[in-house]
């Protein structure tokens, strides 16, 4: 074996063995401070935790882009929503005064909150851009309750990880960690422009977070829980976007 | 092919180091993955505006005239395109990370090694009009390379070399990051200096166009100058004598 072969063979070897070593500190690390998303498996998971953990890293307290009033869209598009059935119909004719909002799950307090409970809760406006993950944006002004208020209301306990919610379709779903749960941007939105949430747009309860991707922010909510294993929900990937291909985080 | 005989041996001219060729392949697979999951993610919304919002309700800058993969976007094309956009979005972002991280490793290197300094910035002598118009000619004229380029670039690749390495690959990657509602928050000035999130996409859109047509120029002088040669320099590292060059 010639020296520089030789050489070479150390370097590679040390180079292999300080790669493997440091992947393995880097998994320890990334799981220890929660760096690791729902669905991490899989081809794209690589991209996929790179990204998150990233993301996690550079935002946990910078706050969503907000805009002047003066950027407000004049004709915010709505997009298609997933066509809400005859329960919703039902409540919707009724003025949404029988809309109840479930917080459960890793809570002291599990509590059922009707629009006007969750508007006697401390209640913000903030102006702020949908941007989907199509392309496409607008600014709207939304009015609600943030999501950390009730939270604290109901008493969330330690061990929470994620919190988990649900659309009255029982079929979209979506979660979050609590970086983002606890966000002053994420809002229980009822208000839109000065006006009520109009019913394109998710009414009466859309949950909205700025700092993700517009299907992050899911329309007609009635169901939250707080959960310290999101394993446990659906098919295991944190909400159901994973099952139509895409990614859980949309912060990009 | 004969076996090498040890008169061609040393005829054999170090053209690529070995760092230059991993990444550059690695780049390759990543950029072609970027191209066609980009394509998947436009068709979704084939329109294009300026400043910080657009969407169907406003006027477009410009509207790519075909189908929409979407059936929300009236594109006056009575077909909805198949929809690709959950795993292109996947592929995009870990391909961008493939390149990301691979030329991270090639610009430390290049810094390091004096590649950029001994191969990319053109030669002195070269910093005139002139040895950009002589070199044109020549490649008009169809002549064979000098022997100097068997080992390193001429004044014309290595200004095109620097203006992908430089210019549009951070161009990019920035206007891709001004997209990100997260990494705004982190740093809205990556927006607010582009105009807007969406003059970042149309920017990102146009600079992919610009990366593509390098690649299309690329592939031809590749192939002009013996495309199997030159792929085998790039895998190998070596070319040999000028016996082969055409």
């Amino acid at each position: 074996m010639s020296l520089t072969t030789r050489r070479k063979l150390i370097y590679g070897s040390v180079a292999a063995v300080a790669g493997v070593g440091g992947l393995a500190a880097a998994d320890r690390l990334a799981r220890r401070y929660g760096l690791i998303p729902p669905d991490s498996g899989g081809i794209y998971g690589p991209g996929e935790t790179l990204t998150y953990a990233c993301q996690r890293v550079l935002n946990v307290r910078t706050p969503a882009r907000e805009f002047p009033h003066s950027m407000i869209s004049k004709k915010p598009f709505a997009n298609e929503a997933y066509p809400p059935g005859d329960e919703f119909k039902k409540l919707r004719a009724g003025g949404f005064k029988d809309w109840r909002l479930v917080v459960d799950g890793t809570v002291a307090h599990p509590l059922v909150l009707s629009l006007a409970d969750l508007k006697s809760l401390p209640v913000r406006s903030q102006i702020t851009e949908v941007a989907c993950e199509e392309g496409w944006s607008y600014i709207a002004e939304w009015i609600g309750t943030p999501l950390g208020a009730v939270l604290r209301e109901a008493g969330v306990l330690p061990q929470t990880r994620y919190v988990a919610y649900f659309s009255i379709d029982k079929v979209i779903w979506d979660s979050i960690d609590m970086a983002d749960a606890w966000d002053q941007h994420t809002l229980l939105t009822m208000g839109m422009n000065d006006g009520d949430l109009p019913v394109g747009h998710g009414a009466p309860l859309r949950l909205r977070l700025p700092r993700q991707l517009g299907y992050k922010s899911l329309k007609y909510v009635n169901h939250i829980t707080a959960t310290d294993d999101i394993r446990k929900f659906g098919k295991g990937k944190g909400s159901v976007s994973p099952d139509f291909g895409y990614a859980w985080y949309a912060g990009m | 092919m004969p076996a090498a005989s040890p008169v061609q041996e040393q005829t054999k001219t170090v053209r690529h180091r070995g760092v230059v060729r991993v990444t550059h392949w690695l780049t390759f697979v990543a950029f072609i993955a970027l191209i066609v999951t980009g394509f998947e993610i436009v068709i979704s919304h084939p329109r294009f505006y300026w400043g910080e919002v657009g969407n169907v309700n406003t006027k477009p800058l410009f509207v790519i005239p075909i189908p929409a993969s979407r059936d929300t976007v009236p594109t006056g094309y009575n077909y909805v395109m198949p929809d690709e956009n959950g795993w292109s979005r996947y592929l995009h972002f870990e391909a961008a990370w493939v390149a990301v991280l691979t030329g991270l490793v090639y610009v430390i290197y290049g810094l390091w090694s004096g590649h950029f300094r001994k191969d990319l910035i053109p030669e002195r002598r070269d910093w005139t009009w002139r040895a950009y118009w002589g070199r044109i000619t020549k490649y008009l004229r169809r002549a064979p390379p000098d022997r100097a380029e068997d080992s390193s670039y001429n004044v014309l690749q290595r200004t095109a070399y620097l203006g992908v390495i430089f210019v549009l690959f951070p161009l990019i990657i920035w206007t891709g990051l001004a997209m990100s509602p997260a990494f705004t928050a982190a740093f809205p000035w990556t927006a607010a200096l582009l105009g807007g999130r969406q003059s970042a996409r149309t920017i990102h859109f146009f600079v992919s166009w610009l990366l593509l047509f390098f690649l299309v120029v690329h592939l031809t002088m590749v192939a002009m100058s013996g495309f199997w040669r030159r792929v085998r320099g790039m895998i190998t590292g070596y070319v040999r004598g000028s016996e082969e060059a055409g």
